[in-house]
């Protein structure tokens, strides 16, 4: 009897030669990470100690991860405390992996954790955040976890009562139609699913789509798995992997990867050929909501945001630049970038899609989460729509209870922009 | 005995709960003014203290979706709400047992605003309309931090074990 990718990471981690969906281990974790909301873990984690005697210190400030991203610089006086706060804990404890507010190496959590090869495959990683499944994009078992879990893995350098999921294998064929990709495939796949038809297990990706898919593409697909409910998205180490890891993030050191062995059990496979996939868009206000692009055209769109961990890259970038290139965004539309890290704004920089963005009539904000979720930037009025590259489109999500939030890939973003209404990109 | 004070559909998401713009409040003590902080007038309610500790929200599906921000669950405990679904989101569950906020699994559950529930180990009863329903049991694995009373002095004794030192047995 096999074991699926997350069995085999988590029998690893728990010392374990075996498990199977449904026993209840307590994985060593390999990366812990968190952001603003680290402010919180640091009260739990000094009330955990509280009446102990010992001194609250984190259990291996390597495997520590801290990266400031949602509220960027600081929209408040309150926020700025709470980063404050949380800097003289880094200190304190020694933490290296600490990406603070900087053009350079500063960016979304989800974006810097790849970047930085932290993240390798057969890891077990948890972040304070649920897209941390995009981590699953590298091979890892990743997943999140809230604020006290976080305080409880700083104490013990474990997840402590994780029952393991049961694995739905999707196995993805075929070649993708021009201006239609990873962004189309995951919110095709939750619209399938519902948003709970994955909840408490995980998604494995397989198949040639996946195979020959980049690491960009890979993570949109694992950090949306969990739209789907899903504890996890996992798609197995490859030469991709390898090569991401080695010619982007750097890593020197033997990148060994984790397959499912043939006889593996899932709970259910879901098969889809992309060669026939269209464009699709989550309509308000549920992510499960999903509309083929031409049930939808036409519709009157008030802000296009292009960024965040799920589309903020350098080719998700490029994809909305070659298409606004010599244009104008429509009057009436407002259009905001937001690149998903320091690294990928200046490679933005370089490339000339800033140039072209910011020709185009579209402002470019400093990388981070921005609008994504509605804290500090890029608010909607009442009774406005927008269309968005990011993962969420819940009502109020980007601010205002009262606005509407439609979710799509960067070229159908750009097109809209230039149209002021949803459009076809192939058009 | 408690009454039913919010039905809900599916879908719940974490905004609803707890709106992503009052995120940097984060303290337990602190984060109870905000819950449902867009539904203005059930927000009002409960900072009025017009609703009493042990009151019932009745939700369809996938209860707490979305971000893992813990603030949706301290902000319901706060006011002593109990939640009863007929599925709950992974993280939100999580975090409930973890933090100790009431929730109830209850997929067949027919209930409506003002109706009196009674909770039995296995049921929910609606005491208004008579009728009894089975209750989900919630993950085994995690009955050892409910029965320390918390994720926070389970770890804590954990972490003293850990250490050699005298204090009760490690769970689990
Ligand atoms: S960009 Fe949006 S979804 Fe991604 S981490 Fe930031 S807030 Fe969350």
């Amino acid at each position: 009897m096999g074991m699926t990718v997350a069995e085999k990471i988590l029998a690893r981690a728990a010392g374990l030669a075996f498990v199977r969906a449904g026993e209840v281990v307590e994985p060593r974790v390999d990366l812990a990470m968190s952001h603003e909301n680290a402010a919180l873990v640091i009260n739990q984690f000094h009330e955990v100690f509280e009446g102990t005697g010992l001194e609250p210190k984190v259990w291996d400030p390597s495997r520590v991860a801290i990266i400031f991203d949602h509220r960027v610089p600081a929209e408040s006086p309150k926020t700025a405390t709470n980063q404050k706060r949380i800097r003289e804990f880094v200190a304190a404890n020694g933490i290296a992996k600490f990406h603070d507010i900087r053009g350079d190496v500063g960016g979304i959590c989800h974006q810097i954790l790849p970047e930085y090869g932290y993240v390798r495959p057969g890891m077990v990683v948890v972040g304070t955040d649920s897209h941390t499944t995009s981590h699953g994009a590298l091979g890892a078992f990743a997943f999140g976890i809230g604020a006290t879990e976080m305080a409880s893995v700083w104490a013990l350098g474990r997840a402590v009562n994780v029952e393991v999921p049961e694995t739905i294998k999707v196995v993805v064929e075929g070649d993708f139609p021009p201006m239609v990709g990873p962004k189309d495939l995951i919110l095709r796949l939750i619209g399938l699913l519902s948003a709970q038809g994955a909840n408490f297990k995980v998604l494995e990706f397989h198949g040639e789509a996946i195979a020959g898919m980049s690491t960009s593409g890979r993570i949109a697909l694992c950090n949306m798995s969990v739209e789907a409910g899903a504890t996890a998205g996992i798609v197995p180490g490859d030469l991709e992997t390898v090569r991401y890891l080695r010619d982007e993030a750097g890593v020197l050191e033997p990148i060994p990867c984790v397959q499912p062995d043939a006889d593996a059990t899932y709970v259910r496979t879901v098969e889809i050929d992309v060669s026939t996939l269209e464009p699709q868009v989550a309509c308000p206000h549920t992510v499960d909501n999903v509309k083929m692009l031409s049930e939808v055209v036409g519709t009157k769109i008030h802000q296009v945001v292009i960024g965040s961990c799920t589309n903020g890259r350098l080719d998700d970038l490029a994809a909305a630049a070659d298409i606004v290139r010599g244009k104008k965004v429509a009057p009436g539309t407002r259009m905001l970038v937001f690149p998903a890290s320091g690294r990928v704004f200046a490679q933005a920089l370089d490339k000339g899609y800033v140039h072209d963005f910011m020709r185009a009539g579209a402002v470019v904000m400093n990388s981070g989460c921005g609008p994504c979720l509605g804290v500090h930037e890029g608010a909607l009025g009442d009774g406005e729509a927008a269309l968005s590259t990011t993962n969420r489109n819940f009502k109020g999500r980007m601010g205002n209870p009262k606005s509407e939030v439609y979710l799509c890939s960067p070229a159908v973003a750009a097109a809209s922009a230039l149209a002021g209404a949803i459009a076809d990109p192939r058009a | 005995m408690d009454t039913v004070i919010l039905k809900l559909g599916n879908d719940i998401s974490t905004d609803d709960l707890y709106p992503g713009r009052y995120m940097a409040t984060v303290l337990p003590a602190e984060t109870p003014q905000f819950a449902f902080a867009d539904r203005t007038e059930f927000n009002a309610r409960l900072r009025a203290g017009a609703i009493p500790a042990g009151s019932i929200i009745v939700a369809g599906e996938n209860f707490g979706c979305g971000s893992s921000r813990e603030q949706a669950c301290s902000t319901l405990k706060g006011h002593g709400l109990v939640v009863v679904a007929k599925s709950i989101a992974r993280i939100f569950l999580q975090n409930s047992i973890n933090l100790g906020l009431k929730v109830v699994l209850c997929p067949g559950l027919v209930a409506d605003e003002g109706d009196e529930l009674e909770f039995t180990p296995d049921h929910v009863l609606n005491r208004t309309s008579g009728h009894a329903y089975a209750q989900v049991k919630l993950p085994a694995a995690r009955q050892g931090i409910l029965d320390a009373g918390g994720l926070i002095p389970y770890t804590r004794k954990r972490l003293m074990a850990a250490h050699g030192m005298p204090g009760p047995a490690p769970v689990g």
